[in-house]
């Protein structure tokens, strides 16, 4: 899937004609003339060694994992591995109690994100572009959830979420034995009551980027369509909006990413136990659990990766590609 | 400009702006309700909650349970282990991708484009996909009289590693933009005088990179701080992890009452907001230069 990718790139980057880039291209072309023996090594060595280390740490290891997804090993000694084709990805789908619910929990965490905090993230961001007063302020209030770790969060929302001495449960008078509200363990409320936590920090994130993304939108344009008498929400639509298409992008993309990432929250909140199954916590336990499954933990990493290249694949190419036109 | 400011003197836009300082000020308040709510019980003692419960009028506010879980749980260790790998990982990143930056954005070589994507790439991809194989990597390197462990796994050196191949993906993208914008005369004219590429990167593009490289390194800084996954599992003895996910261990094993686990989340998250207050108009801008991160 990846070396797909890699080979794709620079064919699809080569096509556009030469035509307008040629005065910018003949200035490195001297440039590279003038290069001395040293300044090749130097330069070598500037880009090889970040790469080698990355590429070693990230797209070696991914790799690696796609080719474990394919084999039956316990982690003691190399000896053990033993190919077993397709019968990981068999048992993930047939016989693992955990592994639908997980799949089906990851598409609500991303669609739960992209309909409540994201539009409300924008909402916020649109409020405070303004230029009111006390803006930063309300601006920090929004973004420290952000700026908090996840795995603080969670340990701040089980005050919130306690059956015995949260607050909820201390303000609606659940709090007592018989009348229970068990937030954490409910399975039909756990996942929720994580996709609040979630969602309060993520708006907060989807703020920041709309902000940045306003930023850059040409006061001309609004001016025009204000003289021509649009009203606010008129001019959002038709003016603004449209040019947030770029931001829109990032943010769908972050939004994406981040549901498949979902890990820090769930892991402090209740371990992925019963009705906040993950993928990523369901990789995570086979490797760190008693039961040191490695081929079968690849396997699920390797739906995770499939699923996330299918987005950053699209995303890099148009990305790319209006980079290598401008 | 002027004609804005003009509409907006005309309509009569007071009882609008009321409506939202209210409403921001309603929400902002409920969004910091959950740390309020935290700090409010981290102020009391156990004993008092206890029996009154947790909604109800303080008899007393102290901090002693913020000392207490400062001492109790040891966290200066903590601290200075989260210290021992931020600080590495975050100049390393940011050195190396700069690196990469300047070595992709200034020069047209046929791999650039190529070489940028496999960064850009690779910072999205969740961790959970490489964590198998870099777990058993990571147990395979010896590195006796290095590491105090001997070994990759369970070492501050590992965890820098991995921060920097992650991060710099970002980071490199970022940067890569930045320079971009930077004058092509200036590199050049430095090149026809003979400079080194060395000296070019050093002494005229890096000073240029200040704002992006200051809003990065809040950026990282966060985010390395923040982290819990890596940690939880490229570390296994708790003696060696960095404060986030120490946290989690210490909350089953030191402390029984919740006003104690409240007042301990909050201390480790008080560098990080300090961080943030002192950097913080960097941040939108820092977004700005390229927000695609996961």
């Amino acid at each position: 899937m990846s070396s797909g990718t890699t080979t794709k790139i620079p064919q699809a980057a080569a096509e556009p004609p030469a035509g307008p880039a040629t005065p910018k291209k003949r200035a490195p072309q001297g440039h590279r003339r003038l290069l001395t023996r040293r300044d090749r090594i130097t330069l070598g060595l500037m880009a090889g060694v970040p790469t080698v280390l990355h590429v070693t740490l990230v797209w070696v290891t991914a790799l690696a994992s796609i080719a474990l997804a394919f084999t039956s090993w316990d982690g003691i000694g190399f000896g053990s591995i033993t190919w077993v084709g397709l019968d990981n990805f068999k048992q993930l789908f047939s016989d693992n109690p955990q592994f639908w619910p997980a799949v089906q929990h990851n598409v609500i965490w991303f669609v739960v994100l992209i309909l409540i905090p994201t539009p409300f993230g924008l909402f916020l961001a649109v409020q405070l572009d303004k230029r009111i007063r006390f803006s930063r302020v309300y601006q920090t209030a929004f973004f420290l959830p952000v700026v908090v770790s996840l795995a603080v969060t969670g340990f701040v929302w089980q005050l919130v979420y306690n059956p015995d001495t949260g607050l909820i449960n201390s303000l609606v008078g659940a709090n007592e034995p018989g009348h229970y509200i068990d937030w954490i363990g409910d399975p039909d409320l756990n996942l929720w009551a994580v996709l609040v936590a979630a969602s309060w920090r993520h708006a907060g994130y989807m703020m920041i980027l709309y902000l940045a993304g306003l930023k850059s939108v040409d006061p001309a344009l609004r001016e025009a369509s204000a003289l021509d008498g649009a009203n606010e929400w008129q001019t959002f639509r038709n003016v603004v909006f449209p040019t947030l298409r770029p931001t829109n992008t990032v943010v769908l993309v972050v939004t994406i990413i981040e549901a498949l990432r979902a890990f820090d929250l769930v892991f402090v909140f209740n371990k992925g136990a019963q009705g906040t199954e993950l993928l990523s916590i369901l990789v995570t336990n086979n490797i760190i659990g008693e039961s040191s499954r490695i081929g079968y933990g690849s396997a699920i990493a390797v739906v995770l990766l499939v699923i996330s290249l299918a987005v950053i694949v699209p995303y890099l190419i148009a990305t790319f590609r209006k980079e290598r036109r401008a | 400009m002027s004609a804005t400011l003009a509409a907006k003197q005309r309509t009569p836009v007071r009882p609008a702006r009321v409506l939202l300082h209210t409403f921001l000020v309603v929400t902002s308040l409920a969004w910091l309700a959950p740390l309020l709510w935290a700090l409010y019980a981290a102020l009391r003692p156990y004993a008092e909650t206890s029996e009154k419960g947790y909604v109800s009028w303080p008899d007393k506010l102290s901090l002693d349970n913020f000392t207490d879980a400062f001492q109790q749980s040891d966290m200066l260790h903590y601290f200075g282990n989260t210290l021992l790998i931020a600080v590495p990982a975050v100049l390393v990143t940011l050195f190396l991708s700069s690196c990469v930056a300047f070595y992709v954005s200034r020069f047209d070589f046929r791999v650039n484009l190529f070489l940028l994507l496999v960064f850009t790439a690779g910072n999205l991809l969740p961790q959970q996909v490489i964590i198998t194989p870099l777990y058993r990597l990571y147990l395979l390197v010896d590195l006796p009289g290095i590491t105090v462990s001997g070994k990759l796994y369970d070492s501050a050196l590992g965890l820098v590693l991995i921060h920097v191949a992650f991060q710099s993906g970002f980071c490199a993208f970022v940067l890569s933009n930045y320079m971009r914008s930077l004058p092509h005369e200036l590199t050049e004219a430095a090149l026809v005088d003979g400079a080194s590429v060395w000296r070019l990167y050093w002494q005229i593009v890096l000073p240029l990179c200040k704002p992006a490289m200051a809003a990065l390194a809040t950026l990282l800084s966060i985010w390395i701080y923040n982290d819990f996954f890596w940690a939880i599992v490229l570390i296994s003895t708790g003696d060696n992890m960095p404060i986030t996910s120490a946290l989690n261990n210490l909350s089953g094993q030191y402390f029984t009452d919740p006003n104690l686990v409240a007042a301990g989340a909050l201390l480790t998250a008080i560098p990080t907001l300090i961080v943030y207050f002192a950097l913080q108009r960097q941040f939108v801008s820092g977004l700005t230069l390229g927000a695609n991160k996961g």
